[in-house]
């Protein structure tokens, strides 16, 4: 965790406090408050939603409509959108949560489409298809966050708070009963253990997360439209968090990361990214379906065990 | 003597199969006592039943006078029902300690957001569910390695821990589904002594096995199914005799 | 104004059933491989897209005729649904439903980009495979393409129907669906079956694309809408119910046509996908299956 906060401050000085990485930095934080809350889902509870996009969207509209249509107070227009976006998360999942994996990531997926119709449909609401602009940046005690350094900074807190919290859980009762979850429903059920509760739990918390991370977009973007909350959104987060390794919260930075860096170097590939990841997508998930993290949790592990029978033996020869 | 839990004309039916016919059974507050038949008799399917895990088909399943039909399997352990499995259902991807912390799931209550936080009721409860789980598990005779992974272990200790996880779990009533499956002679007889001791706490047991010198030495009370419905009932001496039990074991012709 | 309301509802009835045929047979595209595996194909509607797409290629590019380009297009997308299956489906062996649903967006990611790398970003056409003089019925009129999608559409569920009540293999299939480890007890190689229920659920999607193709353009982007409805249609129709699907896909496509006409045509995309959650909602199990039926489903 030390490591992880001195790598992110020292991170805008290595590049340059100016320069373009810092964006791509910025979006990575964004979207890593989504991925830590589909981590708590897909990994430990063991349950997959392809809408997350959509949670992302509500937040990062109705931050963006109340303060441009209503001149709210962004902080306040945050939390509203956070009490939308939970309410909605919470009647979509009391529902779906009850049946199988499938039935979730299809109410999730057609959710996530019928917002972005309805965003495109709205024209005079939203702007329809090319959305609208001129949203306030965030200010904390009447300091505005103009400059990207700022916001990064402040993204990357945020992030961290949200990790520090979700490791938090997941080393707790409540993080036990969802790993429980994932390990047998049946058997957690006979120790007294409501898992269905606790699955609309941990999917209103990740949906709330992706309202919060929608609300940080907008005010740093200053400008929403529907291709920002698209299905495509919805399947790279989920592709992030296979890739990075979904039974841990790191997995879901560094996949995170790596998504969202990736494309820099992509460009030469230009729109064919798409089938770039895709294919990184599978290889991972045949070969190394804990992924990147997973895989190097495994490696460590065995390298530790074959030096300690090594160790052992050495002493057993003595 | 009260009972504890009373079954009354309970039926489950899977499809055109009847697992378990008409049965009715009493367990008294404080007793040991065994469900033996061949296999496939529907003791699985019985406790399956009275745990929630799986609803009655008909009749009537009360513990301490409530009736049990449409709980959900979390509520009945909620009321003090617990169990352990026939195929020791053991959680993986955690520690054994974790595994018996989980069982005290159902006696603490600090929520979502507490946890997140870490309030100080939140940590403070934490440690003392890790102090009660060490203590059932060194109740059971584990004493050591605590932070493995159950994968590593012997099968025994997959027994010891998952009987400490329901224990853990503050229960009135304890099913145990075959314990000593796969356990050797002495790890037998150290099973039959904990699981007497853990009626010294006062814990009612009723349990499900093959072993049939273990049923003999520690229960008060034995009940036979066959195919579904219950064909004897009563002392352990007395069941042995019966024609019927005999019978169903070995055959016609023995 | 010469056309009466009645005339005007007829005609949306006409494109409801048509595209609503579709719908169907993705559903039941669905339903084959969920009842073979237990797990939703999220690449299903990618089969349709190649249908359509490797047909328009046959006929315009290579000049085959219909009835060539026809077999030869629904012969490779099956080929490509059974190198799907064991590519990414084989190698998981014994992985959790999680990692199966991963492995089939993966799979559609896949087939998306290939297909944009073939076929650009375009959009293609195809001629309609008879006359496209519209035949009037009733102050309405029907394209005779559309008596072609109902034609291929009844004939798919006839054929399908027979193969799995009359044939060993499909009866094969069905065994494995209702019971994986007595199947395996008589001799039925479950992981053979997997890789069949693939191979004729990408036929059966790849049958769809093409005929839908002459009156709905086809781009490489163009599964993923039709996949999302035609799961809607196997919800609907109760999930691994074929017969359930057929209706249940008529019943969208009819909503669909109608509430486009009727009320706001921004959110026809958007009333099949009302469709799923409200059934979600209220009724998992679909209107014509019930949870018994999940279990003794035919195909
Ligand atoms: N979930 C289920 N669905 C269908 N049939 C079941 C189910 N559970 C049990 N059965 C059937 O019910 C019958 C009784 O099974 P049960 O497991 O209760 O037997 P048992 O007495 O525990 O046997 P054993 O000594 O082998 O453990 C068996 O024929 C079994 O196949
Ligand atoms: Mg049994």
């Amino acid at each position: 965790m030390i490591v992880f906060i001195l790598l992110f401050c020292a991170f805008p000085f290595l590049v340059g406090v100016k320069s373009y990485w810092i964006t791509v930095f910025i979006f990575a934080g964004i979207y890593s408050l989504i991925t830590i809350g589909l981590s708590l889902l897909m990994g430990y509870a063991g349950q997959i939603s392809l809408g997350h996009a959509a949670f992302f969207g509500m937040g990062a509209y109705t931050s963006g409509l109340l303060t441009t249509l209503l001149n709210w107070n962004p902080w306040l227009a945050l939390l509203a959108a956070l009490l939308l976006t939970s309410s909605a998360a919470l009647l979509i999942g009391i529902p779906t949560l009850r049946l199988s994996g499938h039935y979730l990531a299809m109410a999730t997926l057609a959710l996530g489409e019928i917002l972005v119709i309805f965003f495109k449909a709205e024209v005079e609401l939203t702007g329809g298809p090319s959305g609208f602009g001129l949203i306030p940046r965030l200010s904390i005690f009447g300091f505005v966050l103009k400059r990207d350094i700022e916001f990064y900074f402040f993204v990357w807190s945020i992030v961290a708070l949200a990790l520090v919290m979700a490791m938090n859980v997941i080393h707790s009762r409540v993080g036990r009963a969802l790993r429980s979850i994932h390990g047998g429903e049946l058997a957690a059920n006979a120790m007294g253990i409501n898992t269905s509760s606790y699955k609309v739990q941990v999917f209103v918390l990740s949906a709330a997360l992706a309202s919060l991370s929608g609300s940080l977009y907008a005010h740093y973007v200053t400008f929403v439209s529907p291709t920002a909350c698209e299905l495509k959104l919805s399947v790279f987060l989920v592709v992030m968090v296979a890739i990075g390794g979904m039974h841990h919260l790191w997995g879901a930075i560094v996949g995170t990361i790596l998504l969202t860096v990736l494309p820099e170097f992509l460009h030469v590939f230009q729109d064919f990214d798409i089938l770039a990841y895709g294919l990184i997508l599978m290889i991972i998930m045949i070969f190394a379906p804990n992924g990147l993290v997973g895989a190097l949790a495994a490696l460590i592990q065995r390298l530790r065990r074959r030096f300690l029978a090594v160790d052992s033996q050495r002493r057993g020869v003595i | 003597m009260n009972d504890l839990l009373e079954l009354t004309k309970v039926t489950r039916r899977f499809g055109g199969l009847t697992a378990v016919q008409s049965v009715d059974l009493r367990v008294r507050q404080g007793q040991i006592k065994a469900v033996i038949g061949p296999n496939g008799a529907g003791k699985t399917t019985l406790f399956n039943l009275i745990s929630c895990v799986l609803p009655v088909s008909a009749g009537l399943i009360q513990f301490q006078g409530n009736a049990l039909n449409r709980l959900k399997a979390y509520a009945a352990a909620a009321l003090g029902i617990s169990r352990t499995f026939q195929t020791a259902a053991i959680f993986h991807n955690m520690s054994i300690l974790e595994n018996v912390m989980l069982g005290r799931h159902m006696r603490s209550r600090r929520g979502l957001f507490r946890v997140a936080i870490k309030t100080p009721g939140a940590r403070r409860e934490e440690k003392a569910i890790r102090e009660d789980a060490l203590q059932w598990l060194h109740f059971m005779g584990v004493n050591d390695r605590f932070d493995s992974l159950p994968g590593e272990l012997p099968f025994v200790i997959h027994r010891k821990i998952e009987i400490a996880r329901a224990l853990a779990t503050e229960p009135k009533l304890l099913l145990l589904d075959e314990p000593a499956a796969g356990l050797d002679i002495r790890e037998t007889e150290e099973l039959a002594a904990c699981i007497q001791k853990i009626r010294d706490q006062g814990i009612t047991i009723l349990i499900i096995e093959h072993d049939m010198s273990l049923v003999m030495d520690i229960s008060d009370e034995v009940c036979v199914l066959n195919y579904g419905a219950k064909i004897a009932e009563g002392a352990p001496r007395d069941v042995q005799r019966n024609e019927e039990v005999i019978e169903a074991y070995l055959g016609k012709e023995h | 104004m010469g056309i009466s309301i009645w005339s005007q509802i007829l005609q949306y009835l006409v494109t409801g059933v048509s595209i609503g045929s579709i719908y169907g047979m993705v559903a039941i595209g669905f339903n084959i491989i969920y009842n073979a595996t237990g797990i939703i194909n999220f690449a299903q509607g990618e089969f349709v897209m190649l249908g359509g797409m490797i047909m328009v290629t046959l006929t315009a590019a290579f000049g085959a005729p219909v009835i060539v380009a026809f077999f030869l297009t629904v012969a490779i997308v099956a080929l490509i649904g059974g190198l799907f299956e064991r590519l990414a489906i084989y190698p998981l062996k014994n992985a959790g439903v999680l990692s199966l649903i991963i492995v089939t967006i993966g799979g559609s990611i896949v087939l998306k980009g290939v297909a944009m790398f073939v076929w650009g970003k375009e959009s293609y056409a195809l001629p309609h495979f008879s006359s496209e003089e519209p035949i009037p019925i009733l102050g309405a009129s029907i394209l005779p393409q559309t008596l072609w999608i109902l034609g291929a559409m009844l004939l798919t569920v006839v054929l399908l129907t027979l193969f799995f009540r009359f044939t060993l293999i499909g009866r094969a299939m069905r065994a494995c669906s209702s019971n994986r480890t007595a199947a395996y007890l008589v001799g039925i190689d479950a992981r053979q079956m997997v890789c069949l229920s693939f191979i004729l659920s990408a036929a059966i999607g790849a049958v769809a694309g093409i005929i839908i193709t002459p009156i709905a353009l086809v781009d490489y982007n163009r599964g993923f809408l039709l996949a999302l409805k035609g799961f809607s249609a196997a919800v609907l129709g109760g999930l691994g119910n074929s017969a359930g699907a057929v209706i249940a896909g008529f019943l969208i496509g009819i909503l669909e046509s109608l509430g486009a006409g009727l009320v706001s045509s921004g959110y026809k995309d958007a009333i099949a996908l009302i469709v799923l959650l409200v059934i979600l909602f209220v009724r998992p199990s679909g209107i014509l299956g019930d949870k018994e039926a999940l279990k003794h489903r035919s195909f």
